[in-house]
């Protein structure tokens, strides 16, 4: 039987088996790190990578338990930086090919990192139904307020006003707010952090990858080149502030929640949201039991003879 | 076509004399809500279950209810290559449907219609053979006033099953099948309003016919149409992942999919959009097993993009393509071939994909699987091209040794040594894709992408990588079409004509050359299941006719060639490559065909 969605049975084709997993130890640094990161030096984004493979450590993964998703952006050369299976697909569809992994492979954990343009502006629509359909993943989205890898112009997260290649007199169009976009759209699991605190972000994706569903962060991570400063004022270094999100704040409130994400810069950060909610994947699994009930013992073949006869 | 109808007198009376026929065609014209397809399924499934061969041919309106429409149905005890140029018998429900339908009959053929809506022409009379019948007030009577509209198709078939001697107890049985588990009223309705036609009297038919016994006695069938002979086929192959949106006529394999694909641990993902649909198809092909996922007309444009990658990152995936016609919104629910372009080389940058054709309802079955084994070989997508006219017709077919066939893929996880995504020295230049949860004992990882990259993944400027790599996709399918059978002849191997084809149109193409031949004329044919690449040895199968003529459902383009034909006369650079194109929405009749070649011989460009 080849099930795909309830349960995976790896074919090994008679090699020798991985060792038991209590022998072995988690990987290192060294092990999880590739390339040498082709971001800006002073990149908020050389922070996230740091810490994702200080989750990959904490937290003993394998590079056969885990999948690293990509769409285009600067934030998005990510797979290429992390030594494990990875993939950087096209621009603004990483979650959709994600939810692909994500819904054959449940023995896979699946990581997507983009940036802004790629989450609220070409893949928009994405965003919404992947968090809509809580397909199981954890999906950190590096938001700078500004593209970079094309040299600065105006991102659907630019602030009013910010001076940018295509609207040289400052950005007209209201920005999206990715905290109330993702309530909005139904995601059960919504963040924030920014790249200044790295425990913090740590903390945040430690709690999204757990979530038994879609879990998003937001994590603010600027671009020194091209919109230097932006977050000083969450930043207590640069004299800003760093609010943690009020500890009787009640995230399964989605209307609590949404008033948070409307809080003037630089706003909360934390955990703004959480829902238990099955998954897509859960209820698909159902479906395929459901499906299966009736047709125990049955080769694939003799499934399908079954629909044969009926067409005789 | 048939000769079943003799001439007859209009005035005789008597017993009706019965005649043994070997084919006949029966359209049957109304409207779209009047279960006029569901005639037609029961005409072919009986026929596939009494070995006989059958296709059919359906229109409906692209309307959201309502609106003419016609099913066509060719039942024979021989060979049965297309759905029929006339028809032998039309079944009219409806004034427009006797106007609008009677010149699709041949002289002396048979207008049945249901008296309460029809009124004849006088000036028909005399050419064709009238019966009528008060369908819609029989069928009220035999099943109650709440019927209405509802049950006359099924009256209509009784009435049929009568004409033609069809075997009663086996349509009672494909009725009760069709309508079980459903209210019991609905069956018992459904039988007497059968009953009840069955035993009508036929007044002043003068003949009623039997079929000869089938040439394919003792052949066990299955009946189906080719968007379900495709998803089947995708599930013997061993696909358990697809993702789709809904359009025409696309549609049919996905619902069939969504609904199939759970009893085999599988599942279909509706999707927000076309582009979605294909990203998490690819997605799923990457995670270790061959995805599908499909569209027709704008749906494809919609999707290049993210084909260029599966292509640029060598990930297997087949992408069914059901033709509509074009361009944009264009003929939702009318057949065309005029997305051979866009599946051969839509999209930005060279990038080789592959692309095949099945000719009938049998092959959508057994290409399915040969696309989805071409993906994983050279992990490459796939593009299966079919359309409109194919995936709503029905064919009888041999049963399919179903365990022979069936196929495993599941993932691959066997841990490797050492893996280079893009390894320039592989045999073939065919690299294999290794999925994720494959551990490799070097501790480097691979990276799917869709920059240009070295052999492990990773990002590259050098040109001469962008050289070898380009190369490289090129050269796998290269190495593919090496191992593709050159394609048989239909007829004699050399000649004067030889018509060429590609998809749906095998079957008239094939009856145009039985009847060209059976006049004297020397026309032989060729059909092409791979597109792209095209399997070598055709140019010497070119070379044994003075005229290679490409019929298409599709323009002759601003340069005078089909799109097919277009690229045959780039490949092989031969003038004597024509084109025989047409645009009207609909399945070529073979009587066009030859008509076509004969105008093109006449013009002085092919002499017969």
């Amino acid at each position: 039987m080849s099930e795909t969605l309830t349960e995976i049975e790896p074919r090994t084709n008679g090699a020798a088996a991985p060792a038991a997993p209590a022998e072995r130890k988690g990987l290192t640094k060294k092990e999880v790190a590739a390339d040498h990161p082709t971001w800006c030096p002073g990149c908020g984004d050389f922070s996230v990578l740091a810490l994702y493979f200080k989750l990959i450590e904490k937290r003993k993964m394998w590079h056969e338990n885990i999948t690293t998703i990509a769409g285009i952006g600067c934030s998005s050369r990510f797979p290429y930086f992390v030594q494990a299976h990875g993939a950087h697909y096209i621009h603004g569809r990483a979650l959709p090919f994600a939810s692909g992994i994500s819904l054959s492979r449940p023995d896979l954990h699946v990581f997507v990192f983009g940036g802004d343009g790629d989450a609220f502006s070409i893949g928009g629509n994405h965003f919404n139904h992947t968090a809509r359909k809580n397909i199981k993943m954890t999906y950190v989205v590096m938001d700078n307020w500004v593209y970079g890898l094309t040299k600065k112009q105006t991102s659907p997260t630019s602030p009013l006003g910010f001076k940018s290649k295509t609207d040289q007199w400052g950005a007209v169009d209201y920005p999206i707010n990715p905290m109330k976009q993702a309530i909005a759209a139904g995601a059960t699991f919504v963040a924030r952090t920014t790249h200044s605190n790295p425990n913090h972000v740590l903390q945040m994706m430690e709690a999204a990858m757990d979530h038994e569903g879609f879990g998003f962060i937001e994590c603010l991570s600027e671009c020194v080149e091209f919109y230097e400063g932006a977050f000083d004022a969450s930043n207590p270094r640069k004299g800003g502030a760093f609010n943690e999100v009020p500890k009787d704040h009640d995230a399964t409130d989605e209307l609590a929640a949404f008033k948070l994400a409307g809080a003037e810069f630089p706003g909360y950060f934390g955990i703004f949201y959480k829902a238990a909610k099955a998954t897509k994947n859960a209820k698909e699994a159902e479906i395929i039991r459901g499906a299966r009930e009736r047709l125990q013992g049955l080769q694939d073949w003799q499934i399908l003879q079954k629909s044969f006869d009926r067409m005789k | 076509m048939s000769d079943m109808i003799a001439p007859v007198a209009p005035s005789s009376k008597g017993a009706p004399k019965i005649s043994n026929i070997k084919e006949a065609v029966i359209r049957i014209a109304g409207n779209s809500q009047d279960g006029i397809q569901a005639i037609g399924g029961f005409l072919a499934r009986l026929a596939g279950r009494s070995e006989q061969e059958v296709m059919t041919f359906m229109t409906i309106p692209s309307t959201i209810s309502g609106g003419p429409s016609i099913f066509q149905v060719r039942i024979g005890s021989g060979e049965v290559l297309s759905a029929g140029d006339e028809a032998d018998v039309l079944l009219a429900f409806y004034q427009h449907s006797y106007e609008g339908h009677i010149a699709s009959v041949k002289k002396q053929g048979l207008i049945l219609y249901d008296s309460d809506h029809v009124q004849p022409r006088p000036e028909w009379e005399k050419d064709f053979h009238h019966v009528g019948v008060p369908i819609s007030s029989l069928t009220v009577e035999a099943i109650g006033g709440t019927a209405k509209d509802k049950g006359k198709n099924i009256y209509a078939l009784g009435l049929i099953a009568k004409m033609f001697d069809l075997n009663a107890p086996k349509l009672e049985k494909l009725i009760a099948e069709r309508f079980t588990g459903k209210d019991e009223s609905i069956v018992k309705n459904a039988l007497a309003a059968f009953h009840a036609g069955y035993s009508h009297s036929l007044g002043n038919v003068l003949e009623t016919f039997k079929f000869v016994d089938s040439s394919h006695k003792g052949r066990q069938q299955v009946v189906m149409n080719g968007n379900e002979a495709l998803g089947y086929g995708l599930i013997a192959a061993g696909v358990r992942f697809g993702a789709g949106y809904p359009i025409t006529p696309w549609s049919d394999i996905m619902e069939l999919l969504r609904r199939e694909l759970p009893k085999y641990g599988g599942t279909f993902v509706q999707c927000e959009d076309e582009i979605a649909a294909i990203s998490m198809a690819m997605g799923a092909s990457y995670a270790g097993r061959v995805a599908v996922t499909g569209s027709s007309g704008p749906g494809i444009s919609l999707k290049t993009e993210s084909l260029g990658w599966g292509v640029m990152a060598e990930m297997p995936l087949v992408i069914v393509d059901v033709q509509r016609g074009g361009p944009s919104t264009g003929m939702p629910t009318n057949v065309e071939q005029s997305d051979l372009n866009i599946a051969c080389f839509g999209g930005h940058g060279d990038s080789p994909r592959v692309v095949v054709a099945p000719a009938n309802v049998e092959d959508c079955f057994y290409m399915a699987i040969e696309a989805v084994n071409i993906a994983r070989k050279f992990s490459v997508p796939v593009i299966i091209l079919t359309d409109q006219g194919i995936a709503t017709r029905i064919e009888a077919l041999s049963e399919p040794n179903l365990k022979a066939i069936c196929q495993d893929i599941s993932p691959d996880l066997t841990p490797v040594a050492d893996h280079k995504p893009y390894d320039l020295s592989a045999p073939d230049s065919a690299t294999r894709h290794a999925p994720p949860g494959t551990r490799i004992a070097s501790g480097k990882y691979p990276i799917v992408t869709g920059l240009e990259h070295d052999e492990a993944g990773h990002p590259t400027g050098s040109p001469k990588l962008h050289t070898q790599m380009t190369a490289k996709r090129r050269k796998k399918l290269q190495a593919l079409a090496a191992t593709l059978s050159t394609p048989k002849i239909y007829g004699p191997p050399e000649g004067n004509i030889l018509l060429v084809g590609w998809g749906s149109t095998e079957g008239p193409i094939r009856e145009a050359v039985d009847r060209a031949r059976a006049g004297g004329d020397s026309v032989s044919s060729l059909h092409i299941r791979h597109i792209s690449p095209l399997p070598n040895g055709l140019e010497n199968i070119f070379s044994g006719f003075n005229h290679v003529l490409v019929v298409e459902m599709n323009d002759e383009g601003l340069y005078g060639f089909g799109q097919l034909g277009q690229l045959l006369r780039a490949r092989y650079c031969d003038p004597k490559i024509q084109g025989i194109n047409k645009t009207d929405g609909l399945t070529w009749k073979v009587r066009e065909i030859l008509e076509r070649v004969r105008t093109n011989v006449s013009s002085g460009l092919s002499k017969l």
